[in-house]
């Protein structure tokens, strides 16, 4: 089981609601932008904290307001890709896709160091600093350092955007990867109908 | 004019150093907490803790010497408690001029710092979270490092600003040779009496050039920080 979630959250004037029944494959949110698809990967997160319902995945509850539950951000072991890879710039990208490392640790991690750099091709750039990284790069290495946090499931925020066509290809082919070789359950936001074609299993129209 | 400086000279400089030294060093602390405080809290009285932070900035130095007298007199609200604990004071001595500096330099800290603060990436720290880390380390591997150039450029501007302090310090600790009497007292004093011009132009000299320097390290820093800080 992977996603289940009915949420609902109301800021000023604006009230929003998202249901998602748990399914196997990537679940992808699928609409125009505006429309709150981040906010719901950020409600997964614990980033925004939803005013009803429930966020549960891999039968773990991460969040139910009538029971009381609302497990703190770093507890919840979500893998978390932004649509900007938010890489720590003072960092290279080896100790960038350390970072999440003491948790992995401690949680038991799906996928090694040296598993993940070779999954995703990542050993050319180890030593290099993010500002150095092309956007497919920077993508792909945002993706290892999320994997290595003792991540239980990813969310991805529009992965690929603002890439070329042979830099979506790339990061396409390790999305697929992931989900094949791992089988880990990610939850991805897009406005791209080629994406959710190529890649859902579940669509949820927002 | 000589060139070399005599005993007396050297003593205003290394006593300057020191004084400038010792004020940055204790406002540090409190300056990047009150930064921090301005730069994240969300409190009431934020905006009257600012407006207290910069008066430094804006009383006449005078007037900030003379309630820092008040406060650090033998009867007043500081000094009664430093007496009691240490038997000392502060009046006319190297410390109390080291306050001075220390307060007179704390908004030009605070501003730089507060700044430096403000331009770490919220979203690299929300990251972070996600990827594991607490709210302290959080804090100790992203925020602090990010900030750290702004932070150290802050410290060398008020460093700057401490060995140009005057108006507060001869308020508060007079003008004892040896003692009080850092760069700006030595040349004001220097002034005061005929055919001592050369000793005036060699302190200002060696004051602009300490400026200078502070002012060319702090530009580097800041700089610095700045494209530390592009995200990706």
């Amino acid at each position: 089981m992977s996603f289940d979630l009915d949420v609902a959250l109301r800021r000023g004037d604006r009230s929003f609601a998202c249901r998602i029944a748990p399914a196997a494959g990537i679940t992808v949110l699928f609409g125009p932008s505006g429309a709150g698809k981040t906010t719901v990967l950020n409600m997964v997160a614990g980033l925004v904290r939803p005013d009803r319902g429930h966020v549960r995945v891999r039968d773990l509850t991460l969040f139910d307001a009538a029971a009381g539950v609302d497990l703190p951000i770093a507890a919840r072991q979500a893998g978390y890709v932004f649509q900007e890879p938010r890489l720590f710039p003072h960092l290279r990208v080896r100790t960038n896709l350390r970072y999440g490392s003491r948790r992995a640790a401690r949680e038991g991690a799906l996928i090694d160091f040296d598993e993940t750099v070779a999954l995703l091709e990542l050993a050319p750039l180890l030593d290099r600093w993010p500002r150095t990284l092309s956007g497919g790069e920077a993508r792909r290495v945002a993706i290892g350092r999320a994997l290595l946090s003792g991540a239980r499931f990813l969310l991805l925020d529009e992965p690929l955007s603002s890439l070329d066509r042979n830099r979506r290809e790339e990061v396409m082919r390790t999305i697929e990867r992931l989900r094949d070789e791992i089988a880990l359950p990610m939850l991805m936001v897009t406005h791209d109908p080629g994406e959710v074609e190529r890649l859902a299993a579940t669509v949820v129209a927002m | 004019m000589t060139a070399a400086l005599s005993p007396e000279e050297w003593t205003v400089i290394w006593l300057s150093l020191r004084v400038g030294g010792v004020a940055v060093a204790a406002a540090l602390p409190i300056a990047f907490a009150l930064a921090w405080l301005l730069a994240r809290g969300r409190f009431p009285g934020r905006v009257l803790l600012d407006a207290i932070v910069h008066l430094p900035l804006v009383l006449p130095p005078v007037v900030t010497g003379w309630l820092l007298l008040l406060a650090f007199a033998p009867a007043g609200p500081v000094g009664s408690l430093i007496e009691r604990w240490t038997g000392g004071t502060v009046l006319f001595r190297w410390t109390g001029a080291a306050i001075a500096a220390a307060v007179m330099a704390l908004p030009l800290m605070v501003r730089a710092m507060r700044l430096s603060i403000e331009a770490v990436d919220g979203r690299l720290e929300s990251a972070a979270r996600t990827l594991g880390a607490g709210r302290l380390r959080v804090f100790a591997t992203i925020t602090l490092p990010l900030s750290l150039p702004g932070v150290l450029a802050g410290a060398v501007l008020g460093f700057a600003r401490a060995l140009g302090e005057f108006g507060a310090t001869i308020s508060f600790v007079s003008n004892v040779p040896g003692e009080t009497q850092t760069l700006p007292l030595a040349i004001y004093d220097a002034l005061q009496v005929p055919g001592r011009e050369s000793v005036v132009l060699r302190l200002a000299l060696i004051s602009i050039a300490l400026a200078v320097a502070a002012l060319v390290v702090s530009e580097v820093l800041t700089r610095r920080s700045g494209r530390r800080l592009h995200v990706l």
